[in-house]
């Protein structure tokens, strides 16, 4: 389970990391009431939106991790960030605020995640084994896709005792050298793809150390890694715990270890947490996984059921990686413009622009400069981006709004693709029709988006019971929060009872079905932090629909062609019924001889026989 | 007082009821044989029966009750038919059996009796129900009724106390069983299913319909019938079938009249009152039997509920649209002025009140002020 991004780039990072922190610091001392909500809010903003460009150095900066745990940890931020302050005021007067500063100290964000578990999906003990499941996939698929390696994935859950599990994960994919082995398994926070503005499978959780350090908090067991990088180098097994205070990894053991396989990585977490089924179990998220992910050849053993469940992949080809983009001028809110402003090596506002947005040409910025003058300030576009007064960003932002441009290049979404679509879902359901939709790409605030549907219908599928919902933002798993979901709320909107299906008022259709919508996105907007549902923006509620109802058009053709056909059936079958009943009738009312019975019965079945056919 | 019911009377009888069961044989014969000519001809036979609904209905105040008009659906028989068309048949043979052994059956018995039709056998009642209101509508158009088909309510009819004998003859044996409905005590004569074969002696000056128990039990507790020469019949609610036929025919053959005493609310006027006058909107294909054009509208009107100060209820939504509805669709209320400004004035009034609200005044103030004073002007009934 390697991390997503190679090593140099995390040095870079890292060290940027470090520069601002000082930077920051340095300026508390001046002002620091003022300065600490300016620099709180541009960052808070930009965690939640969570749009940064991994290629600007400014945005690597705000993105690194000490902002990123800011985020996780909002009540520790104040201490973090004021962390050198005492020392600098030691030599005067000391204050009030500056010997409770003392006692103030850093806190790891280890010791954080320690003491705020919940936070980060290991709130209870059926959650924190699905969690972990969830990161470790994660982060297999990640590491095969990066390398261009078909994933195959062997999971396995083995109970010890019922709130007491063992996962053991293994992947094919490229392996991780032994330096860079403790690193990655035993930090918090390390190496992540912490924002880029492309299509990924994003942010779900903390990462799979969290797992590692949740399973030794509760067992005391440390967690196994195994990788290997090369048929002609030995497996590496370490055996790791995370030093908390220091959030640093303690390597207990190291040693060379003889597997079966020629690379990928294998890691054995011991937690507490318990198995279950149902909607919310491991089984149902990998379900879903191996329909977004049609490449995925994926074992899994759980500890309740005999027989292995196995999904083979339906294609070996590995889906477009999808491409990076500059961020849209649409889509850009204010606080990070300022921020980008403040940290952008562009000398106008113009070339700022040009260079660090899509779709904006000179020609655009002329027009965005008439806009800033239609609101009643003319805003210099060719002044240094930093001296602009915040006033001015704010009349550049609403003019950018105002401003016609081109939609950003839509080029860069990787969706799954109606024909694999089509084979996940008659693989996973064996269903008596599969349809299924890729809309064409759309927009919405700068971001572009693309959905699909899928519909699977009949066959094994429980015919009373409402429809099996599937519900994907780039390709992961949606798994709480059902009803919040645009989603959803797109599907119970959609007219099922046209397409011949049950729907109760307000409700999902009833019936043998099963619906799968994703949304593949640079951008998914969720309607919390926890991106456990998709929020309804207009557009984006529209393309659903749109996608839904195309489907459901085609699966109401579908209905209507068996119920003819079955009509059919059980007319032809009615003639052979109800003629005798007739003939026994008019026989008994006439007194009619048996001979005149079946003549008339026969003439009878030969003018209905005849209409029928016309 | 009472009289004999003579030889020649049941000889009159027995010679009318052969005479009509032999009227639904030949009806039900015609009826298949026109089917069965149809077949060896190879076309396409087909049953032609009344619409039933409201549009196909209207109120001829001469005849007195809502008749149910000309239009005509047709039924072919077609792959699709198929299993109705043979349903109906072979119902229409059960009832020919029936007439002919002179036996009877309820709708409940005559979806069991199809238990033995095989492919033909109703899955559950409602079915078998609509099959036989088909062929009774069917045969409407013949004069045959329900009762005539041999096919039963059922429900049974309402209760009966007063001045009244009920002559019920056995026609196998011509003996005639004597009903004095004076002699219930405390109880009262039930309405029989089928009421076409009996007679009535009476000197009542008229009957009083009365929609609910409590208020019947109180006058006949009292004995109000003796004090007002009259008949007590208690509807329970919407009169039945029989309650009605037996209502019409007993007021036909005293020639005495009939007042309504209902509560003043819209299921009260325009369901209870409607259908006892003049026939229910949905079955109008055999209003003509199930009518009392004698009937006059008694109480609670709306006006009462101003002279005498009865406490009310609000009226609810369905009430409101009940009342509307009878105001703009139903032949009947449209045809009557004075019954258009009463519903109209229990609309804007907004209340409804009970019979049994009377007893505010006193348990026995029904008896005593309140019918007793109506009843010197019978002419100002609504109609």
């Amino acid at each position: 389970m390697p991390p997503t991004k190679s090593p140099s780039r995390k040095k870079t990072a890292k060290k940027a990391a470090k520069k601002t922190a000082k930077k920051t610091a340095k300026k508390k001392v001046a002002g620091k009431a003022t300065k600490k909500k300016t620099s709180r809010s541009p960052s808070k903003k930009a965690s939640k939106n969570g749009r940064s460009s991994k290629d600007s150095h400014q945005q690597a900066d705000l993105f690194s991790r000490s902002s990123a745990s800011d985020k996780k940890k909002s009540t520790s931020k104040k201490k973090v960030t004021s962390k050198k302050t005492p020392a600098k005021a030691k030599n005067s007067n000391t204050t009030k605020a500056e010997i409770l500063a003392a006692k103030q100290k850093d806190i790891s964000v280890s010791e954080f995640f320690a003491k705020n578990r919940h936070l980060l999906g290991f709130d209870s003990p059926a959650r924190a084994l699905l969690t972990t499941v969830r990161e470790a996939i994660d982060n297999s698929l990640d590491a095969c896709e990066e390398a261009e390696i078909s994933p195959e994935i062997y999971l396995e859950v083995t109970a010890i005792s019922e709130d007491q599990h063992k996962i053991m994960i293994r992947d094919n994919g490229p392996g991780i050298v032994k330096e860079q082995l403790p690193k990655i398994f035993g930090r918090l926070l390390y190496g992540s793809k912490f924002h880029a503005r492309k299509q990924t499978r994003g942010q779900q959780g903390i990462g799979i150390s969290a797992a590692g350090m949740y399973g030794t908090l509760t067992t005391g067991k440390p967690m196994t890694v195994i990788s290997r990088i090369s048929r002609r180098k030995p497996a590496i097994e370490v055996t790791l715990a995370i030093d908390m205070a220091k959030n640093q990894p303690v390597v207990k053991k190291e040693r060379e270890v003889e597997v079966d396989w020629s690379h990928g990585t294998e890691v054995h977490i011991e937690l507490e947490g318990t198995y279950k089924k149902g909607k919310h179990s491991i089984d149902a998220f990998l379900e879903q996984v191996s329909l977004a992910n049609p490449h995925v050849e994926l074992t899994y053993i759980n500890p309740v059921d005999e027989e292995p469940i196995i999904w083979n992949r339906v294609t070996k080809h590995l889906p477009e990686p999808p491409l990076e983009i500059l961020p849209h001028p649409h889509g850009v809110e204010l606080g990070i413009l300022m921020q980008m402003m403040k940290e952008t090596k562009s000398r106008t506002v113009s070339g700022f622009l040009c260079s660090e947005f899509c779709r904006v040409t000179p020609n655009v910025v002329k027009k965005v400069r008439e806009e800033t003058e239609a609101l009643g300030k003319d805003v210099d576009t060719d002044r240094q981006p930093r001296r602009l007064s915040s006033a001015d960003v704010k009349i550049l932002h609403k003019a950018i709004e105002n401003t016609k441009m081109m939609a950003p290049p839509t080029n860069c979404l990787s969706p799954i693709g109606e024909e694999l679509m089509a084979k996940t879902l008659t693989r996973n359901f064996d269903p008596e029709l599969v349809i299924t939709v890729t809309r064409q790409p759309a927009v919405y605030r700068g971001n572009p988006f693309q959905v699909e549907a899928g519909i699977a219908y009949g066959g094994e599928l429980p015919g009373d019971d409402l429809a099996s919902i599937f519900r994907f933002a780039n390709r992961v798993p949606l798994q709480y929060e059902q009803g919040a979901c645009a989603i959803t709320q797109s599907i119970v909107a959609s007219p099922w009872r046209n397409y011949e299906v049950q729907q109760a008022r307000g409700a999902l259709p009833t019936g043998p079905l099963a619906v799968l919508v994703h949304i593949a996105s640079v951008w998914v907007p969720f309607t919390s932090e926890s991106k456990k549902a998709v929020a309804g923006y207009d557009e984006i509620l529209k393309e659903m629909r749109l996608a839904i109802m195309e489907a459901g058009r085609k699966l109401a053709t579908h209905l209507r062609k068996k119920r003819r056909l079955a009509d059919a059936e059980r007319k032809k079958d009615y003639i052979k019924k109800y003629i005798p009943q007739i003939g026994i009738a008019l026989q008994d009312i006439l007194d009619l001889s048996d001979q005149q019975r079946t003549g008339a019965e026969s003439k009878l079945a030969d003018v209905l026989e005849r209409s029928r056919k016309m | 007082m009472a009289k004999k019911v003579t030889r020649a009377y049941l000889d009159k009888v027995r010679r009318d009821n052969a005479r009509k069961d032999k009227k639904t044989i030949s009806s039900i014969e015609n009826a298949a044989d026109e089917i069965y000519k149809k077949i060896l001809k190879r076309g396409k036979p087909a049953m032609r029966f009344p619409v039933r609904s409201l549009s196909n209905v209207s109120y001829d105040k001469r005849k007195g009750y809502l008749e149910i008009g000309k239009a005509r659906k047709e039924r072919t028989l077609t792959v699709n038919t198929v299993k109705g068309f043979a349903q109906t048949l072979r119902m229409m043979g059960l009832s020919r059996d029936l007439v002919r052994s002179n036996d009877f059956a309820t709708k409940r018995d005559v979806y069991y009796q199809s238990k033995n039709w095989e492919d033909a056998k109703f899955e559950d009642q409602t079915e078998s129900d609509t099959v036989m209101d088909d062929i009774e509508a069917l045969f409407s158009v013949d004069d045959v009724s329900r009762e005539q088909l041999r096919f039963v309510p059922d429900e049974h009819g309402g209760a009966v106390a007063g001045d009244l004998v009920v002559l019920d003859p056995d026609i196998e044996s011509g003996e005639v069983e004597r009903i004095d409905c004076t002699r219930f005590g405390s109880g009262a004569y039930t309405i029989p299913t089928s009421v076409e074969h009996l007679s009535f002696e009476t000197n009542a000056k008229f009957v009083l319909a009365i929609e609910t128990g409590g208020v019947f039990q109180r006058l006949q507790s009292h004995k109000f019938w003796k004090t007002a020469n009259c008949i007590l019949i208690n509807m329970a609610g919407v009169p039945t079938r029989s309650t009605r036929r037996f209502i019409r025919r007993l007021s036909e053959q005293a020639k005495i009249p009939v007042y309504a005493f209902v509560d003043c609310d819209p299921y009260g006027i325009s369901n209870i009152y409607r259908t006892l006058k003049v026939g229910s909107g949905n079955a109008a294909h055999i209003n003509r039997f199930f009518c009392v054009p004698n009937a006059t509208y008694l109480g609670v009107t709306p006006q009462d509920i101003i002279d005498y100060e009865l406490p009310t209820h609000p009226l609810k939504d369905v009430d409101i649209k009940r009342a509307k509805d009878a105001l703009k669709n139903d032949p009947f209320f449209k045809s009557k002025k004075s019954w258009k400004s009463a519903i109209e004035q229990l609309l804007s009034m907004g209340v409804r009140a009970e019979q049994q609200a009377l007893a505010m005044w006193g348990l026995n103030y029904v008896i005593e002020e309140y019918l007793p004073r109506k009843l010197k002007n019978p002419g100002k009934f609504l109609p």
